[in-house]
């Protein structure tokens, strides 16, 4: 017998109290562990749609400049024919590139002038192109036509290549010609501002000298080990040699750090500008200065556009810095300043990108647009659901109602749980050899990825189906068979209509799986460059997903923001048919 | 033509449907309800059977003469030029095809026109062939339906009987994939494995990878296909993301199940589900341009050297690409274990903490380790996150701050690489093959564990 008097003595003081606490916090851990897990879960969906959707803003828009040009008739229709064969096929490239010359005379050189080339897209000479074709009378006339801007063009404006920054100015600039440079000087001190900015340019510039010093250094250390563990001479010595190599290489990068930090901290200062640092550009009487040197009063600099008249000394001036050295950014100083000064003029707008709703593959991301994508996922879309969806409720139907319980049926029913797990790149390499390779199905089309996701989604339409099929209950059939109905006409005249709903669930969920699916369509060749929009399921064609693949490849930074910007386009498709399931579950689905 | 001929005799089949149904009709004279089978089933019949016995023999005459005339091709174009290769000549032969249908060949030569112009005559007479041959065979079996019927023809039993032997058809197309799987799989690993004259362990432990670098005369060098690298590669990011996955996805599905309040399901659940049905190259997207940048920088800061391809990047994402799957297999385990036994341990005086870890847990513990078993199945197999954010090259190591490559990511590498299909199929699909075997096993000793150590309560 248990004496009641000792086990109320263990459920009471101290150390019970301290076990009751001890289990409490337990109970208080394991409940914090969810709680982290569900945040972590809910963090890890907010990165991913923030990360997405913020760098698909940048798509939203693209940028055109609109700017005049003469379409002269030597160049696209000497004979005036009014055909627009003949027009289409003048040189309009060369019209473009006539026009920036016009607009900017001060762009010499191959550099430069290519750098102006670069201002508007390769596409846009096609688009003017195509508007004089379409109307032939504008042959000799000067138009104001919009031009394309390039991606360079429409990154600056956008701001990733960082912001110009302008800095207050209370004194008047003087200006005193020397050669082809000016020397610049402020009545006050305005130089100063722009100097510390170029300094904490140098600053960060010290920095990833550093971080560079430190990856040599990582060097050193992993020659010097390998030369003590070296088991020959000469493989010593060659890592060895590598080490002190690396070690000179390390010491070099510090000592330019330390120079470039000592510069930073100097008072006052007169800093040569080359392309590593921040550029300092000055506007005076509609043309741009950029400093070659700078000191807190002034300094020297070189004109990109010239001045309209001579200037020496004047109060109305601008002075700006660049977020970024030139050598870091995909523009140049000269296309920022050709580009504010478009701006200034109004020749520039941002528009909602229409294009990239309406257009096909590009290599230029200003002109590319995912309908080609958006199509051929439609038409692959089409083919799976022609091809999954009977088979599969026909399968279901047999396996559930029909089948006799045996070890065939068994076999088929494992098979199929099995086939749902398989990776979906072995389905890609099925198609490549049986239906590339021996029934001569096109590749890249959108009958091949249709078969080979309609075999993938196959299983989880079968699955889901038996359930719904499973779901009505038996007193449906039995009714039906006591009324005469053959076991044949109970399942398709009473239980499949009953079903239906579950079905259509099923399916468009699996339908959405296959339509996130890019695996198996690489394999068969839908990754290919193609820009014409497939008309049907035996043309060439790329889906969303293998085109989100593809682009975020592609080295141009525009890229990113298309990418981006197609994902979304994927995940509404998604949400969509997703919200469709749901709705078909909630209005339909009937509990028995 | 293949197309149009299926379509011409769909159509017909519907015709004779019509006229079945109107034979029946016209048999019943007035008084339909003597007729054994509604009219209907009559035409159904009809259609059925035409249908059936025409796709029947346009699938089987189209393969078989196409077969017939291509190995005519190849004899005639080895009688001309004997010293060809297999390769070689049905280079000819797409070459011909591409003349004939007035494409672009590789070259242009005597034999080869001479050969398109016979593949002119010959394909024409091979696909209208077929279709007469076929669109005969639906009219004969069409009529003898429409002949044989009678006021007793029993058209409902025997329309019956074939539509169930097609669904039956169906549900064997799934076993007809898995087996398409493997026949094609095994055919290319054989001929993998017979171009490095079966040295089949060089393969599985070898520890250079570099398949198309020792290519001569068809055949591979036997020292340069060593997976190792690639298996070590994958089991690295595979264990980085169930590092990530099991823990977040098991204490998330206890706390769904035991703790939270209905409302919070509510949200979070359908939280999960989002997280489950993003596509993997959303996350591939993510794990290159978001993740694999902030980790270089952050490891930066803090003095380490983390490759911008590194495993880290990739397990980490594929983590979170799995532990939705991982939580809602484990939620239904928990929640299958019954309300009576948590009852008993509270009546015991047990803390819920208590319960779950000492009554829960174990009950649900065979579905929990299948749930792992098969998020490690789908971690193996994950193809887009590894591509977009794993590296390509060969890499033997166990620092996750390297860049490795996986099993997948040298698939679509040799697939969608440069080299010949024929050299670049061999390696690509023994591994798939390898992959489809590990994956294969892991599902089945899942559903094995699941099978033999479940408890059953009712």
């Amino acid at each position: 017998m248990v004496d009641m008097t000792e086990l109320t003595g263990m459920h009471s003081g101290e150390t019970a109290a301290k076990r009751t606490a001890r289990r409490r916090a337990a109970e208080f851990r394991l409940k914090l562990y969810g709680i982290i897990a569900i945040f972590l879960a809910g963090a890890a969906l907010v990165a991913l749609l923030w990360s997405v959707v913020g760098k698909a803003v940048g798509a939203l828009t693209e940028t055109y400049l609109t700017l005049p040009v003469t379409i002269e008739a030597a160049e696209v229709d000497p004979d005036a024919t009014g055909n627009p064969n003949i027009i289409r096929r003048g040189d309009f490239t060369g019209l473009t590139k006539d026009m920036l010359k016009a607009t900017f005379p001060s762009a010499k050189g191959r550099t430069v002038r290519r750098q102006l080339y670069d201002l508007t897209s390769s596409g846009a000479a096609f688009e003017l192109a195509d508007r004089v074709a379409a109307n032939p009378s504008l042959v000799g006339e000067t138009i104001d036509h919009r031009f394309l801007a390039s991606d360079v063009t429409d990154l600056y404006l956008k701001g990733d290549f960082g912001d110009l920054l302008e800095k207050a100015t209370e004194g008047n600039i003087t200006l005193q010609a020397d050669g082809d440079a000016y020397l610049v000087t402020s009545t006050a001190g305005d130089f100063s501002a722009a100097l510390e900015r170029v300094k904490e340019g140098l600053v960060l510039q010290a920095d990833a000298v550093r971080r560079q010093a430190a990856l040599q250094d990582n060097g050193v250390r992993e020659f010097t080990r390998r030369a003590e563990a070296a088991e020959t001479d000469e493989e010593r010595e060659k890592n060895t040699k590598l080490a002190e190599q690396r070690a000179t290489k390390r010491d070099s990068l510090l000592a330019e750090a330390d120079d470039l930090e000592a510069r930073a901290a100097a008072d006052g200062g007169d800093e040569a500008l080359s392309d590593e640092n921040r550029s300092v550009l000055i506007k005076v009487a509609d043309g741009w200065l950029k400093m070659t040197r700078i000191t807190p009063t002034g300094g020297v600099a070189e004109p990109i556009i010239p001045m309209a008249r001579d200037v020496t000394a004047s109060n109305l001036w601008g002075l700006y810095v660049t977020d970024l050295p030139e050598n870091a950014r995909k523009v140049s100083d000269n296309q920022i300043v050709w580009i504010e000064t478009l701006k200034d003029r109004g020749q520039v707008d941002l528009v909602f990108n229409t294009r990239f709703f309406t257009a096909g593959d590009s290599r230029e991301p200003e002109l590319a647009g995912i309908l080609g994508a958006a199509v051929g996922s439609f038409w692959t879309m089409v083919v799976t659901f022609a091809l999954a969806f009977p088979i599969g409720v026909a399968a279901a139907i047999y396996l559930e109602e029909f089948a006799p319980k045996n070890k065939i049926t068994d076999f088929i029913e494992v098979n199929i749980n099995n086939l749902a797990a398989v990776p979906s790149i072995v389905f890609g390499l099925l198609g490549l050899s049986l239906f590339l390779g021996v029934f001569g199905v096109p590749r890249s089309a959108p009958i091949a990825g249709g078969l080979v996701l309609a075999l993938m989604t196959l299983p989880t339409i079968i699955i889901a189906s038996r359930a719904a099929i499973r779901a009505v209950p038996p007193s449906i059939r039995d009714a039906a068979v006591g009324l005469g109905a053959s076991p044949l006409q109970a399942s398709v005249h009473h239980v499949l209509p009953l079903a239906m709903p579950g079905i259509l669930t099923g399916t468009i969920i699996g339908m959405a799986q296959a339509l996130g699916e890019t695996a198996p369509l690489i394999m068969i060749g839908m990754v290919a460059f193609i820009v014409d929009i497939p008309q049907g399921i035996r043309d060439s064609a790329s889906v969303l997903p293998v085109q989100v693949f593809r682009w975020s490849d592609f080295p141009e930074r525009a890229f990113e923001a298309r990418t981006a910007a197609a994902i979304c386009v994927l995940l509404l498709f998604l949400v969509v048919m997703n919200a469709i399931a749901v709705f078909l579950r909630k209005r339909f689905e009937r509990r028995w | 033509m293949f197309g149009l001929t299926l379509l011409a005799v769909f159509v017909l089949g519907g015709a004779l449907y019509v006229s079945a149904r109107n034979k029946a009709l016209s048999l019943a004279g007035g008084h339909p309800q003597s007729l054994h089978s509604r009219p209907n089933y009559h035409g159904l019949l009809a259609f059925l059977m035409s249908v059936v016995a025409g796709i029947a023999v346009l699938v089987v005459v189209w393969t078989v003469w196409g077969a017939f005339i291509e190995r005519q091709f190849v004899a005639h174009i080895l009688d001309a030029q004997p010293e060809l290769s297999p390769i070689e000549v049905e280079l000819v032969l797409s070459d011909a095809r591409a003349l004939a249908e007035g494409g672009i060949a590789s070259r242009t030569d005597a034999l080869r026109e001479q050969i398109a112009g016979e593949i002119g005559g010959q394909t024409a007479l091979h696909h209208y062939g077929t279709m007469v041959l076929s669109l005969l065979a639906t009219i004969a079996v069409g009529l003898w339906c429409l002949r044989s019927a009678h006021i007793g023809w029993r058209a409902r039993n025997r329309s019956e009987t074939i539509i169930l032997r097609l669904l039956a058809l169906m549900a064997v197309i799934a076993v007809a994939t898995t087996a398409g799987i493997v026949l094609s799989l095994i055919f290319e690993t054989l001929n993998f494995f017979s171009k490095i004259d079966w040295q089949v362990h060089k393969f599985i432990f070898g520890t250079t990878w570099s398949p198309l670098s020792g290519v001569h005369d068809g055949k591979l060098d036997a020292d340069k296909v060593g997976a190792i690298p690639l298996f070590a590669g994958t089991l690295l990011i595979t264990v980085i993301a169930m590092l990530v996955a099991t823990p977040i996805g098991l204490f998330a599905a206890i706390y769904l199940s035991d703790f939270a309040s209905a409302r919070t399901r509510s949200w979070a659940k359908p939280m999960l589900e989002i997280l489950a049905g993003i596509p993997t190259v959303v996350y591939g997207f993510f794990a290159a341009i978001t993740l694999a940048p902030f980790l270089r920088n952050s490891g930066e800061a803090i003095g380490l050297s983390i490759a911008s391809e590194s495993a880290l990047a990739a397990g980490i994402v594929m983590g979170i690409m799995i532990f939705p799957f991982v939580s809602s297999l484990s939620d239904d385990v928990i929640n299958a274990v019954p309300q009576s036994l948590r009852d008993g341990s509270y009546g015991l005086g047990a803390t819920k903490a208590e319960t779950i870890r000492q009554v829960v847990l174990p009950a649900a513990l065979p579905g929990i380790v299948s749930a792992v078993l098969l998020g490690i199945s789908r971690a193996v197999g994950e193809t887009m996150i590894v591509v977009m954010a794993a590296g390509q090259g060969a890499n033997l190591t166990a620092n996750p701050l390297e860049a490795v490559t996986t099993v997948t990511v040298q698939i679509v590498m040799l697939i969608t690489g440069d080299t010949e299909a024929s050299t670049a199929a061999g390696p690509a699909f023994t591994l798939g093959f390898t992959l489809f075997c590990v994956t294969l096993l892991m599902n089945v000793v899942a559903q094995r564990i699941v099978r033999k150590y479940r408890e059953l309560y009712d």
